[in-house]
Parts: structure tokens; C-alpha cells; sequence
């Protein structure tokens, strides 16, 4: 469903015109309801991606390649055309939660905005669908957290809101960016288990961005492992534990601190933060 | 409520401390009344404490404070020594000049400096370059040589507008404050025009506003709900500053156009030493600058849930 060929990125110097590449023409696809984890370190790329896939890399950036989601070629979508695109068949969860909503506006206000004046729900419905979008990413007291602003809300909270609100849509691509690094560590487990579970209800392609090679394992289905902009290996999590192909992946594996040399298992949500 | 309310005594205190500072002030500067009231003459001893006496020059110092507090407090502020006038009715005869001359300019702030601002931000290209300009011209430009130009081109030359006097009635009014008012404001709209760019620039950067885009969030409403709206907040501020200092920058130009405001009232008090009216100018000043800055804080608050919410919870 989606085809990545020859994807290039680069920024020029405001001052010198000078370019850097920030990715260096990587190719991949990914399966109607797989999902792809892309692992590397910070820099590496894997968030420019992302960005690229959504048409909000930095200003001035030159992007090549193609990209093609169900036939349609993102990189040549302008105007109303990208905006329909990213409301309907794109759903981006990021890093930082309390960044990405508006600090001034309430919670059920970036819902509703996101169903009412994204994709055309008539208002009226999209706030009657917004307490049970909470419901349904395991939060109980609804009416507290819509009416709360962010600050008012712990980041896994904030996060569950953030995964209900891109799972509002029928989004055909989830678009996950280190989605649990800004959170504490027993919220992460949390958050990963409420998005792998709607991901699987809803049977949602995914790319998983993160530089934890053990997450990534535990919730894709092939990972890619990128390194100064280019991929340099993409297989199943198995193959890349067990038959790495290059010095960089096997370094990789060995850095990891191993905690669970099974791999780790996500942790079934129980709601329990919903109380804080 | 209660939030509205400490503030409220706060600038109750403000005034307090600064009538007190107004009133003193004016016996630190050499020269003394009774000297202004015999103009020079020489008069006998008998003469001056006669004078003294009726002006009650001889009682302590806070004595005088006290019974001038509670004049003013009664609304009464004296009469003027020059012309014997009540100075309540003196001031109101030449507030209303002043506090319209000020309304406008401050309506010439908001609309130009943010309107201008956001467009500069939003278009980059000959238009941005132009309020980037202009914008350093209002800071390098003094207000009386603004107050020139635009009577010399507006005024005399192309007779679009009055260059004197203060108008009756609304409309005559707005005819006649429009060249005054520009020059006023004209400072106070390149720094909004300058802050606002660049808070809406900062904005358009910012993580919400970029998700906003990433989640299709329509054009019109990425700029309107997220990215304007939360770069008001630093510009509230400056506004509000500005728009306070506009009662205290206005005597320049109601010099230049000769309009009959407190500003010009101010400058002939001081130079005759009349001090019942300065001290009641100083003080509405104060008074005009707390109230605004007041606006200021409670604007913030309905912009900024987080100034709000932290407020609730340690009223």
C-alpha cells in the first residue's frame, strides 16, 4: 500500500547555500496492515521520514524519490489535495505530547478539530464521538480530561488522547514518532500496548519510528536500521537479531541493554493512570 | 474574582505610594509657591505669610499631605495657582482632547501594528521588507519630527487635514485628531508590528501548530486558532505598555498641533509652577497607567489558560 523509492532529503545552508543530505535515497514498502519499525540513532533520519511522508519537512528542504500511498503520489500532492491526504489517510503520533496539542485550547477541542474541521464531521457529532474515543484508548473519567487544558495532564495521559484523536479517522498509514520516549517508563509500556492494540482492532499499516531496537521488535513486524540518513538493512526482527548483515546492526544489538533477552513483551493496559 | 480584586487594592496602594511621591516631589524642586505667587515683586514679610497662611504653606509637611489627600480623595484637587480656577473643572475641560487623542492612537496601534505585523509574517517577500523598513523608521524617528512631516505633507501642502485644534463633535473631532493620533502611534506601531512578526513567525515553527498542519487541519484555521491566537500573548503585552505610555508622550504632540489637552496643560503648569495641577496630572497618570496595565494582566489571563489556572489555584 505504500511505496518508498529513491527518497532524498536535503537542507541547504541559509548562509552558505551549502546542502546537506539528510537522507540519502532510501527505498522501501510496506503490506496493508504491517508494520515497519525504523531504528537508528538520534540523526539518523528515521523522524525526517516521517516528515517527508507527511509534507512537513523543514522550509527550503529539497525532497526526491517517490513516495506512493494506494497509487496517489504524496510528494506531488499540493494544496487542498495534501490536506485531505494528511486528514483522512495519514495519522501522525509524536514525540511530545504537551507539544503537540495547543497549550490554550482543551482537549476536546483538538478532537473535535481534528474530526470537524479536518475531515467535515459535522460538529455536533464529533463532539458526541469524543468521550468515547477516550473510552476507548482506556481512559474513564472523559469529562474531566476533556475539559482539561494539556498542562492539566500527565504526558501518557496527554498521549492516549493524542493515539484517540489519530485513531478518530479511518487513517490508512499510522505514522508513530518515538512515541513513548517523553513519557516516564511505566507509562511507555502502557502507551505501547493501547497503540498496538488499536493498531491491530483496526488491522492499521504503521511505521514505528524509535531508537529502542528491543520496542521495535516487540511491535513490528519488520524493522528497518538506519544509519546517517540511508537504510542499511531491512528484515524481520528475528533476522535482524539473529543474522545481522552489517558491523553497524550488530553493534547495535550489542549496545542494547539486555533486560529481557527474550525481547520485551508489551504490557496489557489496565487503565490505571486514568486515575492520577 | 478575587484575583480581580487584590489587584484592584494593589493599584490602590500604587496610587497611595505615588501621591505621596507627586506631592513632595513638587517641594524638592527649587522654587517655592509663595515666590511664583508674587511674581518677583518685592513685597513685605506681612505680604508673604498672609499668602502662606491662606494656602496653608506653614503647617508641616504631612499635614499638608494629609489635608491634600483627602481633598483629592474628595475629588477636589485645589485651585490653580494662575488662574485661580478649580482644578477639577480645568482638567475636565481638557481631558476628554486627550483621552480621545489617546483612544485613537491606541486603536492606530492595535489594528496597524498587529494587522501589519501578521501580514509581514505570513507573506514573506517586497511586502515583508516594507514593514521591516518601516518598522525601523518608527523607532529612529522622533515623534515631534513625525509630527512635522505629516503636517507639512497632509497638512499644508495637500490640506487633507487640520493642523490645529481639536474639533467638536465626533466627526470633526476624528478629522482633526487623525494627523495627531498617527504621529503619536507611529513609534508604538513599528514595535508591535516588529514584536508581532516575530511572534507569529516563532509560532508558525512551533510543535502544535506544525502537528496541526501534519493532522489536515484547514489553512484558515492552523493561522486564526493556533498559530495568531497564541502569539498574542507577547504582544498583549507590549501593546499594553505602549498604549500606557501614550497619556505621558502626548504633551509633544499636543504641543506640535496646539490642541488644548492635559499634555499641554502639563508643560505650562510645570514651567509656572502651578502645582496644584501637575500634582492631579501626575496622579491621573498614574491612575491611567495602573488601569491599563490591570486590562493587560486580566487579557492575559482569558488568553492563557495556564496564567488562569495557576491563579485559581493560589487565590
Amino acid at each position: 500500500m505504500l511505496n518508498v523509492e529513491h527518497l532524498t532529503l536535503a537542507v541547504a545552508d541559509p548562509d552558505t547555500g551549502e546542502e546537506t543530505e539528510i537522507l540519502r535515497g532510501n527505498s522501501f514498502s510496506l503490506r496493508q496492515g504491517e508494520a515497519l519499525g525504523l531504528v537508528g540513532e538520534s540523526g539518523s533520519g528515521k523522524s525526517m521520514t516521517l516528515k517527508c511522508l507527511l509534507g512537513i519537512e523543514p522550509g527550503g528542504a529539497r525532497v526526491g524519490g517517490s513516495i506512493e500511498l494506494d497509487g496517489t503520489d504524496l510528494l506531488a500532492a499540493r494544496g487542498e489535495q495534501l490536506r485531505r491526504i494528511r486528514a483522512n489517510d495519514l495519522a501522525l503520533i509524536a514525540q511530545n505530547p504537551h507539544g503537540a496539542l495547543n497549550p490554550v485550547l482543551r482537549v476536546e477541542r483538538f478532537l473535535v478539530e481534528g474530526m470537524a474541521d479536518a475531515r467535515g464531521i459535522p460538529k455536533a457529532a464529533a463532539k458526541a464521538r469524543a468521550a468515547d474515543l477516550l473510552r476507548q484508548v482506556g481512559i474513564t473519567d472523559t469529562e474531566r480530561v476533556l475539559g482539561s487544558y494539556p498542562h492539566q495532564l500527565s504526558g501518557g495521559m496527554l498521549q492516549r488522547v493524542v493515539i484517540a484523536g489519530a485513531m478518530s479517522g479511518e487513517p490508512k498509514l499510522l505514522l508513530a514518532d518515538e512515541p513513548t520516549t517523553a513519557l516516564d517508563v511505566t507509562t511507555q509500556a502502557e502507551v505501547v500496548a493501547i497503540l498496538d492494540e488499536k493498531r491491530r482492532q483496526h488491522g492499521l499499516s504503521m511505521i514505528f519510528v524509535t531508537h529502542d531496537l528491543d520496542l521495535a521488535a516487540a511491535v513490528c513486524d519488520r524493522l528497518a536500521v538506519m544509519k546517517d540518513g540511508a537504510i542499511l538493512e531491512i528484515g524481520t526482527p528475528d533476522d535482524i537479531r539473529d543474522r545481522p548483515k552489517t558491523e553497524y546492526t550488530r553493534a547495535l544489538m550489542a549496545a542494547r541493554p539486555l533486560l529481557h533477552p527474550a525481547g520485551r513483551a508489551p504490557v496489557p493496559a489496565n487503565g490505571t493512570e486514568a486515575h492520577e | 474574582m478575587l484575583y480581580v480584586l487584590k489587584r484592584l487594592v494593589a493599584l490602590a496602594l500604587v496610587l497611595l505610594v505615588s501621591s505621596f511621591i507627586v506631592f513632595s516631589g513638587m517641594y524638592l524642586a527649587p522654587g517655592s509657591p509663595e515666590q511664583f505667587l508674587v511674581q518677583g515683586r518685592t513685597v513685605s514679610p506681612e505680604v508673604l505669610d498672609a499668602i502662606r497662611a491662606q494656602y496653608g504653606l506653614d503647617d508641616p509637611f504631612l499635614v499638608r499631605y494629609w489635608n491634600w489627600l483627602i481633598d483629592v480623595l474628595h475629588g477636589d484637587f485645589g485651585r490653580s495657582l494662575l488662574t485661580q480656577q478649580d482644578v477639577s473643572t480645568l482638567i475636565e475641560s481638557r481631558l476628554p482632547t486627550t483621552l480621545f487623542l489617546a483612544a485613537y492612537a491606541a486603536i492606530l496601534i492595535v489594528l496597524l501594528g498587529v494587522g501589519l505585523g501578521i501580514l509581514a509574517a505570513t507573506r514573506s517577500g517586497a511586502f515583508e521588507k516594507v514593514v521591516v523598513f518601516g518598522s525601523n523608521l518608527g523607532f529612529a524617528v522622533p515623534t515631534f519630527f513625525a509630527a512635522l512631516v505629516l503636517m507639512a505633507l497632509f497638512g499644508a501642502n495637500l490640506g487633507w487635514f487640520p493642523v490645529s485644534g481639536s474639533g467638536e463633535g465626533f466627526a470633526d473631532r476624528v478629522w482633526h485628531l487623525t494627523l495627531p493620533a498617527i504621529a503619536l502611534a507611529f513609534p508604538a506601531i513599528a514595535v508591535v508590528a516588529r514584536i508581532t512578526r516575530t511572534a507569529v513567525r516563532e509560532e508558525q515553527g512551533s510543535e502544535h501548530v506544525v502537528m496541526a498542519v501534519a493532522r489536515g487541519v484547514p489553512k484558515r484555521i492552523v493561522l486564526g486558532r493556533h498559530t495568531i491566537r497564541n502569539s498574542m500573548l507577547p504582544v498583549t503585552t507590549v501593546i499594553g505598555t505602549n498604549i500606557a505610555g501614550l497619556l505621558a508622550s502626548a504633551f509633544v504632540i499636543e504641543y506640535a498641533f496646539t490642541l488644548d489637552g492635559i499634555g499641554s496643560l502639563l508643560v505650562n503648569s510645570v514651567q509656572k509652577k502651578d502645582f496644584a495641577v501637575v500634582q492631579a496630572i501626575a496622579l491621573i497618570m498614574v491612575l491611567a497607567f495602573g488601569l491599563i496595565n490591570l486590562i493587560v494582566d486580566l487579557l492575559y489571563a482569558v488568553i492563557d489558560p495556564r496564567v488562569r489556572l495557576a491563579r485559581e489555584v493560589s487565590a
